[in-house]
């Protein structure tokens, strides 16, 4: 039954890397950018939740409610006064901004909360399990799965049965015809980074709940998105959960061999898929 | 008309500047070479830094502002350079020296196998995928015991005191072994420094290069015309991989002590190394050298505020980005006129400019 | 005075001067044709009119408001939409959807609906749930035109609907004409058939090389007077 328990692991653990990617995906989806500072930004709103909870004294479930809003407006200025400038077609600056701005991030939490390890206690949910079966199954990453499905629908209906969705779609399409609609790209833009936050922040409570962490794991965690997108197939947000899970299923097989190949394994499944799959597990017929 | 016969076109890519600049860049390039004899140790090492930096920076450059590769794994060469060096010092018994050139053609030959992965992704996603392969091979050289597993490990004393070019050095100059280590290191990273650079304007202004400007410049355009952009692009990672491997054998040389997480640190090695290009100038053989100065003098200001030196340095990158995106040099070439190396190509002579040899934009 | 105007509208595109001040007036229930041939500015006239190319603010005006500088969304929100050339339909939204996206802007209750441009053109509805760019020409024409109608516009500006599109095909479109001008827009078409556009229209500017080298009224027009304003030879 080990290997039963590995991959139920695996499946919860591609739900945490799902929602890192979620994200990344949207904003690449509308307007093929990639942030590279997207991991620090979920680094960012874990902190950010770990002071509302520790100085307001407030549940940290509620705490991510309460940071919704002040990452949606953190994305939609950054998006809209800084990251606008750099779209077009040349790719270096928003490759060179975004990682500036990564180094900017991280640098500035070091400043701010130094390089001390923080986790987000949620008490006895902490340690909760329920049993599936014959496999123990930690309350916490089964939210986690949860809460990355229900995103991932969310994210679906926001995009094929909204007024807003159809912008997205549109201004994606073609910004210079969405403008005659009445769209204005750059708001378009800046409000879909807004809603790339807001699943930051909810990647970031399951970051901070369920493990440790500080101002330099950023990149990992962008690296970790950006492989699950790949393998999923750039476009497609449950080829992004499919990915995600892989690279969950990969790492909890390479951890239950030796525990320093955890990452390692995680790596080496996406330049596998890499290898025979280029365009990933589900991409989209059209590009 | 009749002139025709009597008057020559000439192409050209010298420019009256650049005439000056290679003189005074031979006596600047003597200076440094005969440094030594007057500078002090910690200077020694300071000049150490600036060019090994160099050295980094105007690989980074070649692949990102001429190839259009814009890469945030170039750690992975440098660590696994540094690896390679120290894996034939300790374990095959080698001569730093001779270990530091074949830590460089290790590197090229990683290069093979992770290009074949990385030109499957295109723009942002090259440059996450680089960093994804610089991570896997800084996690599989971290199983490596003999070399010290995760903690890392220190050349042996006595590999490096009894290099014979470290004994000559000794003599030459009447000192102890550590203070001719560090001349040693320095001329080598003099040398790297001088060849890198003398080796990009080649390549920049020879056939090859026209044609990855080409490419630089319009990708289906380029390939109308015959250029093979995959194969310039190829190329140039390749040659990156050498010249950053060469350089990250010869660090950890000097450093005389390696561990995974210091040899493959992205922010040591990449980022420190994109924003000396970005602040200076991408694109240009110019640049680097700039923003190296720029980013010694901001590091000797700035080094006591710890995180906040990098801080600032992204803030400024991000400002240089976006408001200048060629960079201090590229606002100075702007304004002057002035090329040190110049690449472009300039039609001189012929029946209509003056017999004088330059031209009126000379 | 008049709905909409343009007062010596001038556009470049870099060096290139694309229209050496171009005067036109649109009457509130008027149709205006603007013909000419290939090049001679007509595009570039209905992309300033439309905002998609920025000019002086007092270059454009409509209902007597400064128009010129804004950008495309704010003339939208105005009332003036286009039917851009080349029908620019969004390849990732269905008909309806290409249809419900063109009230973005401006979401005025008036005539138009779903419901009234699935009455003027019916196949749309049949094909209301396929992507927009599987449809043909002529139906594709049909979504880029109720499109912008969707938003209830005062003003429609039609840049080139026939191009590439058969005769009879050209001839159904137009036959909408009429309901969209009793539904109270007044309607700009830019045009290269220049029957068509003597048929729809109350009054004709013929643009050549950037300039109106002749307005009119079809039914005074000759042949030949259109002839040498088209091509400028007599």
């Amino acid at each position: 039954m080990a290997w039963l328990d590995t991959i139920i692991q695996g499946i919860l653990l591609g739900g945490l890397y799902a929602l890192f990617a979620a994200g990344l995906s949207l904003v690449f989806g509308i307007m093929r950018l990639v942030n590279l500072a997207h991991g620090d930004l979920i680094v960012l709103a874990a902190f950010l939740i770990l002071v509302l909870a520790s100085a307001l004294g407030l549940n940290p479930f509620i705490a991510a409610l309460v940071a919704m809003p002040v990452m949606f407006a953190i994305g939609w200025a950054l998006q809209f006064y800084l990251l606008n400038r750099t779209l077009g077609a040349d790719i270096l600056p928003p490759l060179l901004v975004t990682f500036g701005l990564s180094v900017v991030i991280q640098n500035g939490l070091l400043e701010g909360f130094s390089a001390d390890s923080r986790r987000i206690s949620i008490g006895g949910l902490e340690s909760a399990s329920v049993a599936l079966g014959p496999i123990n199954v930690g309350v916490m990453p089964l939210l986690t799965l949860a809460s990355a499905i229900a995103v991932i629908i969310g994210l679906n209906q926001l995009f094929y049965r909204t007024s807003l969705g159809r912008a997205f779609r549109a201004t994606s399409d073609d910004p210079v015809t969405a403008g005659l609609m009445g769209i204005q790209p750059k708001r378009i833009f800046a409000t879909a980074t807004g809603i790339a936050m807001v699943v930051v922040t909810i990647a970031a409570l399951y970051l901070g709940t369920r493990s440790n962490f500080d101002p330099t794991i950023g990149p990992a965690r962008l690296i970790y998105a950006f492989e699950a997108v790949i393998i999923g197939g750039l476009g497609s947000l449950w080829g992004t959960l499919a990915g995600g899970i892989v690279i969950g299923i990969a790492q909890t097989f390479g951890a239950a061999i030796n525990p320093e190949w955890q990452i390692l394994a995680g790596h080496l499944a996406f330049l596998l898929v890499l290898l025979v799959r280029p365009r990933g597990l589900f991409p989209r017929s059209v590009d | 008309m009749t002139d025709v016969s009597t008057t020559r076109w000439k192409v050209e890519t010298r420019t009256k500047a650049s005439a000056t600049f290679a003189i005074v860049a031979a006596l600047v390039i003597l200076i440094a070479f005969a440094a030594p004899l007057f500078a002090s140790r910690s200077v020694l090492q300071d000049l150490f830094f600036i060019l090994t930096m160099l050295v980094l920076a105007q690989n980074w450059n070649l692949l990102a502002g001429y190839a259009g590769l814009v890469s945030v794994g170039q750690q992975a060469f440098v660590g696994f350079g540094a690896y390679a060096m120290f894996a034939l010092v300790i374990l095959g018994g080698l001569d730093p020296l001779i270990a530091i050139l074949f830590a460089g053609i290790a590197s090229a030959l990683l290069a093979i196998p992770t290009a074949f992965f990385l030109f499957r992704l295109q723009g942002a996603y090259f440059a996450i995928g680089s960093w994804v392969i610089a991570e896997v091979v800084r996690l599989t050289l971290a199983q490596w015991k003999m070399l010290g597993g995760g903690t890392g490990t220190s050349l042996p004393r006595e590999a490096t005191r009894d290099m014979p070019a470290l004994k000559f050095v000794g003599e030459l100059f009447g000192v102890k072994s550590s203070g001719a280590g560090d001349i040693l290191t320095y001329w080598l990273a003099l040398i790297l420094a001088i060849a890198t650079i003398g080796l990009a304007y080649r390549l920049l202004r020879s056939k090859q290069g026209l044609g990855l400007a080409a490419v630089r410049d319009n990708q289906e355009a380029a390939r109308s015309v015959g250029v093979d952009a995959r194969r310039m692009k190829t190329l140039v990672y390749l040659a990156a991989a050498f010249g950053t491997g060469l350089a990250g054998a010869l660090i950890y040389v000097q450093k005389a002590r390696i561990s995974p997480d210091a040899a493959f640190s992205v922010v040591d090695w990449t980022a420190y190394v994109i924003f000396i290009v970005v602040i200076g100038g991408i694109g240009t053989i110019e640049g680097p050298i700039v923003g190296v100065i720029v980013f010694y003098i901001l590091q000797s200001l700035l080094a006591d505020y710890g995180s906040w030196y990098l801080l600032i340095l992204g803030l400024i990158g991000i400002v240089i980005m976006l408001f200048a995106p060629r960079g201090l040099w590229g606002l100075f070439a702007e304004r002057t006129g002035i090329q040190l190396f110049p690449v472009r190509r300039r039609l001189t002579g012929g029946p209509l400019t003056s017999s004088k040899k330059g031209g009126p934009h000379g | 005075m008049a709905l909409l105007e343009t007062r010596n509208l001038i556009a470049r595109y870099g060096d290139f001067q694309a229209l050496f001040g171009v005067d036109i007036a649109l009457n509130q229930g008027e149709t205006i044709a603007i013909i000419g041939a290939n090049g001679a500015g007509k595009t570039t006239l209905m992309r300033s009119i439309s905002g998609i190319l920025v000019n002086q603010p007092d270059a454009v005006l409509f209902d007597g408001a400064e128009i010129g500088a804004l950008p495309a969304p704010d003339i939208v929100a105005r009332g003036i939409a286009m039917v851009p050339e080349g029908r620019k339909l969004f390849p990732s939204l269905s008909v309806e959807e290409n249809l419900l996206i063109g009230r973005f802007g401006r979401a005025v209750e008036g005539h138009w609906n779903l419901d009234t441009v699935y009455e003027l053109f019916p196949i749309l509805r049949e094909r209301r749930t396929n992507p927009g760019t599987a449809l043909s020409g002529g139906q594709q024409q049909m979504v880029a035109i109720g499109r912008a109608l969707m938003s209830n516009p005062r003003v429609l500006l039609c840049d080139e609907i026939s191009l590439g599109l058969a005769p009879v095909v050209i001839k159904d479109i137009y036959a909408a004409f009429p309901r969209i001008r009793d539904a109270g827009a007044s309607i700009v078409v830019v045009e290269q058939d220049i029957g068509q556009a003597l048929k729809v229209a109350d009054r004709v500017y013929c643009m050549m090389e950037g300039r109106i080298t002749l307005t009119g009224v079809p039914g005074e027009l000759t042949r030949e007077v259109i002839h040498s304003a088209y091509f400028g030879v007599a």
